[in-house]
Order: C-alpha cells, then structure tokens, then sequence
C-alpha cells in the first residue's frame, strides 16, 4: 500500500508543476500591457511603472516563474490589487463558505440520487423508472444559471420559505444547495441505477436469491454494495464540477466563497486575486483526486498491484 | 430516445436559421414604453428591460448557440482526434508530451480554465470560442488515443504495414475511422457541453456582450428582474434547457445505436 500511495503522490507532482506554470502564464495572455489593462488607459506612466515593478513584471520572465514558484510553495499568491491585502488571507477567508456550500451540494445529491437511483433499477422498465430517468435527464440538462433563479423565484419571492441571498443560517444554504447539488444529482442517479442493474444480474444475486434471502436484502446488502465502487468515483470526479458550479451559484445566491471572489476579481481586473483562486480552486480538485484514487485502492485491492 | 433528440435539435436548428427572419420583432429594436411587458398575444414571450422581443432575441440566441456548438466541436474533435491518433499510434515521447499536457488541462475543473482565458483575453465570442476549444480536445485526444492504442494492434494494421502503407495511410484510412463512432456520440454530447459553456460565460459577463442577443447575456440581464419580471429568465432558460436536453437524448441514443453493451443496463 505504502509504494502505491507513493507512486500516486509521484505521479501528482508534475501535473501540480503544470498546473502553476499555466496560471503563472494566465497574466502573460492579456492582451498588450497587463498593468495598462490593470490600471486602465487613464493611468500615469508612473503608477504603471510602479504598479510594474510591485508585481515584479519588469524582471525577466525567469526570474518572475522562480519568485512566483516559491510563493506558491509558501503559500504566498501575491497581494490583491483590490483590497491590497494578502491574496492568501482572502482566498482562505471565504474558502469555509465554498466548502459549506459544496459538501452540502453533495450531501443534497447523495440523499436525493441513491434512493432515486435504486429504486429506478429494481423497478426497472416501469412507469417508476420511465419517471426517474426522464428526472435525471431533465437534471442533467437544466442548467444552474436557470435552475438557480427559478427556485428564487418559486421558494424565495412567491412562497418565502427561504431568503433568496447571504449566508450564515441553514435557510440560507437550501437553495443554493440544491441548485448546485441537482446537475451531480442527476447524473449520479443514472450511474447508480447502471451500475445497480449490472449487480442485479450476477450471479452471487441470483444464489442469494435461491438461497430464500428478502428482496431488500438481495439489494442492498448484495448489489447496492458492490455497486458502490464506480459511484465513489463518480462522486469524486464529479467534485471538480460542484466547484466550477459554484461559481455560478455563488454569483447568483450572493454567497461569500471563492467563486464569487473569482469573479468580483475578473471585474476589476485583479489579476493576482484571480490567478490564486484559479489555482487554489485546481489543486483542491487535484488534491481530491488524489484522494479518490487512494480511496479507490483501498475499497478494491486488485488496482494496488496494477 | 433518438427519434425524441432529432427532433427537438431539428426544431431548434430550424427556429435559428428561419425563426429571425419570420418573426415580425427585430431582436435590437426597443419600445421602451413597453419595457417588461408580460406575454402577450402580440409578445409571445414578452419584453425585456429596453423594451425588446424576448421571442425574437431567444431565436436570434439560438444562432449564436448553434455557432459556437458548431464550431468548438469541429476544432476540437478535429484537434483532438489528430493529437490523440498520434500520441496513441507513435507512443514515447510523442505520446508522454501529448499525455502531460492533457493530464495539466484535465487538472482543471470542468469551466474553470475557461473562465481564467476569458478573464485575461477579455470577453467576446471569439475568445468564448478560443477557451471552449482549449478545455474541449482534451476529451477527443483521450478518447482517440484509446481506441488507438487498441487498433494499432489489429491484424489488418499490421498486414498495411508489412504491405509497405505509409504511416498518415495507416492513421487515415485503417485506424481513425475505428475511433469515428465513439468520437461521433462524444461530438453530440460535447455540443451540449459548448452551449452550457458559452451561456455560462455569457451569464457571468464574460461571453457574448450586450447588445448582441444570447441566452447567457439575456439570463444574466435577467437577474436584476427576477422579482417583477420573471419572464425575462424563464424564456432563454427555457430555450437552453430544451435544446441541451435534445442534445443529451441524441447522444445517448447513438450510443446506445453505436455501443449495444451500453444498452444492456437500461
């Protein structure tokens, strides 16, 4: 185990080296003078110069890579132009509410997708499961920028059951939840309703079955079981799109984390604040995979000696 | 579910291409006496904030949509398909490179690295089509370079080879035309993805600018109105939803045309 989590950590390293090396790139893709683009056209050549020389772009582009490698290894992302405070500080400041927000999707999708998904499979072919698969696609094809505001509208400005923006008690996380959690909902309800079904199928189910085991039995202790491994996956893989969702959902509900700060930072140009968010965002969702592959080698021991 | 798909991508391909010049609104013209208007007989889908056809702007939107589906599926499906023939066909060091930086863009979440280059470039279509083709061949080359390193090994290659074929034969005509089908359903998919994409963009301000109609930029000129004027964002979701749906019905039923196995578990 220990040489396979070895090789695993290995093999993440050059793809976390990439993946700086492209956000330290993003601030060379602006078009013509970035501190122009930064300051506006209004500035005086004065403040870009000095603005140059605060981000250390008037050094050589070497030197520049190796100053912001070593703050990216010490954590250090550089100063918001915006706020003027450490990069860092802000991004961990409103990490908590992203990953409030982000598990409290995937617990809203695990709860409602599973029994959904399950009970799509065993009834397989039925109007149960017509109605549950054409949910599913429904949920696959709604976008969050759609779903986001129409659950407003109905919970918040017709109903008023929840507050339609902010943070800081349970009503405010329903929507925003749900709206974030439908999209992987959706698809983990297909994935385990597959991978149900093709349990369902085997042949130890059957033996449980002659054997006079209960039906619930049969599939949860037997099939639900070993299906559990693709749907693991999927739960992590699928991680990566919460955190992309959130930053929709965070621009629609008002809510304080990362994606929102990404895209206040886009608006006013805040190049340092947005290459940290980029970044932290990429290495959490490396970092998961990361965990999900170790995950992986523990529930099925065949893929450590591979 | 195939039939289901056609014809509602068929009906939305007909509303972008006909439905601008048929309806009797011009997407830009304003009555802005009538700003946010609800349905009516007259206004089907109602006016937006400046007073705006939201029928008209909705058919105007699907061009854009199609255009950008269109093409970030062609550029990337071509892209990846030669990138990952040749990383899977060659192997070494051709493929190491081909392999590293596809695991770097896949490191990205979902949008995320689109959001980044439109951030820098600056919004516009163009840029939207830029970043979209940039985080869309990844799943072509990884999808080819697959089925490639499946079929370099097939018999019939093998004879090409000893036969004398050259290499760009053996890629072109015995290899890549495998990969085809699997690239065919991944291209249907991927077009829904594009859309998503470029409305996503748009929605956050960083797509397709006023006064220019998309669904993005209607939806995200529709969030100041959601209290009085719900209509502004019901319409282009509306329109999203379904075609994307569409789409997802398509790509699943020629899969499942395509790949019978993957009929097996419904």
């Amino acid at each position: 185990m220990a040489r396979f989590l070895l090789r695993r950590l290995l093999l993440t390293i050059p793809v976390l080296i990439g993946v700086a090396t492209l956000v330290f790139s993003l601030i060379h893709l602006v078009p013509g003078d970035p501190v122009q683009a930064m300051l506006g056209e209004s500035a005086s050549p004065q403040d870009v110069a000095q603005l140059r020389t605060k981000l250390g772009l008037d050094r050589p582009l070497l030197q520049q890579y190796a100053s912001f490698a070593r703050g990216v290894v010490r954590g250090d992302l550089g100063t918001s132009l915006r706020t003027n405070q450490p990069v860092t500080g802000i991004i961990l400041e409103r990490m908590p509410a992203t990953m409030e927000l982000a598990a409290s999707a995937m617990v809203v999708a695990i709860l409602f997708s599973i029994p959904l998904g399950i009970i799509a499979a065993v009834g397989k072919g039925t109007y149960v499961d017509h109605v549950a698969t054409t949910v599913s696609l429904i949920g696959i094809s709604m976008p969050t920028f759609w779903l986001g505001p129409l659950l407003a509208i109905v919970f918040s400005v017709w109903l008023g059951w929840f507050p339609v923006s902010g943070r800081g008690t349970v009503a405010n996380l329903v929507l925003p939840a749900v709206t974030l959690g439908a999209p992987l909902a959706a698809i983990l309800a297909r994935m385990t309703r597959a991978s149900v079904l093709e349990e369902l199928r085997e042949l130890y189910v059957m033996a449980a079955r002659a054997r006079g085991v209960s039906e619930a039995r049969a599939v949860f202790a037997h099939a639900f079981r070993n299906s559990l491994i693709p749907i693991v996956t999927v739960i992590g893989l699928q991680f990566g799109s919460v955190l992309t969702g959130a930053v929709i959902t965070e621009t629609i509900f008002a809510w304080p984390g990362v994606g929102r700060l990404l895209v206040q930072s886009i608006s006013a140009r805040d190049y340092p604040a947005v290459q940290g968010c980029i970044l932290l965002i990429a290495v959490t969702y490396v970092s998961m995979n990361l965990f999900i592959d170790v995950l992986y080698g523990f529930l099925d021991p065949r893929i450590r000696y591979e | 579910m195939l039939k289901l798909g056609i014809a509602i991508v068929g009906l939305a391909l007909l509303g972008a291409l006909v439905g601008p010049a048929l309806s009797p609104f011009d997407p830009a013209s304003q009555e802005l006496a009538l700003r946010l208007a609800t349905p009516s007989l007259l206004h089907p889908f109602g006016l937006d904030e400046l007073g705006r056809d939201i029928l008209a702007r909705v058919l105007a939107g699907a061009r854009i949509s199609f255009l950008v589906g269109f093409t970030v599926v062609v550029v990337s499906a071509s892209l990846g398909t030669m990138l990952g023939a040749v990383a899977g066909y060659f192997g070494g060091r051709i493929d190491d490179l081909i392999s590293r930086v596809i695991d770097i863009l896949l490191a990205f979440p979902g949008l995320l690295l689109a959001i980044a280059l439109v951030a820098v470039l600056g919004p516009s279509l163009t840029n939207v089509l830029f970043a979209l083709t940039i985080i869309g061949w990844v799943g072509y080359a990884r999808l080819v370079r697959g089925q490639v390193l499946r079929a370099r090994e097939f018999e019939y290659v093998h004879a090409a080879r000893a036969l004398g074929a050259s290499t760009p034969r053996i890629l072109w005509k015995h290899i890549i035309p495998t990969a085809i089908p699997a690239v065919v359903v991944q291209a249907t998919l991927g077009m829904a993805g594009a859309i998503i994409g470029e409305a996503s963009l748009s929605f956050l301000g960083l797509g397709v600018q006023p006064p220019t109609p998309s669904w993005g930029t209607m939806l995200n000129g529709g969030r100041a109105h959601i209290l009085d004027a719900p209509h502004l964002t019901l319409f282009p979701g509306l329109a999203i939803a379904l075609l994307v749906l569409g789409l997802n019905f398509l790509g699943d039923g020629l899969r499942d045309r395509i790949d019978p196995r993957s009929n097996a578990s419904r």
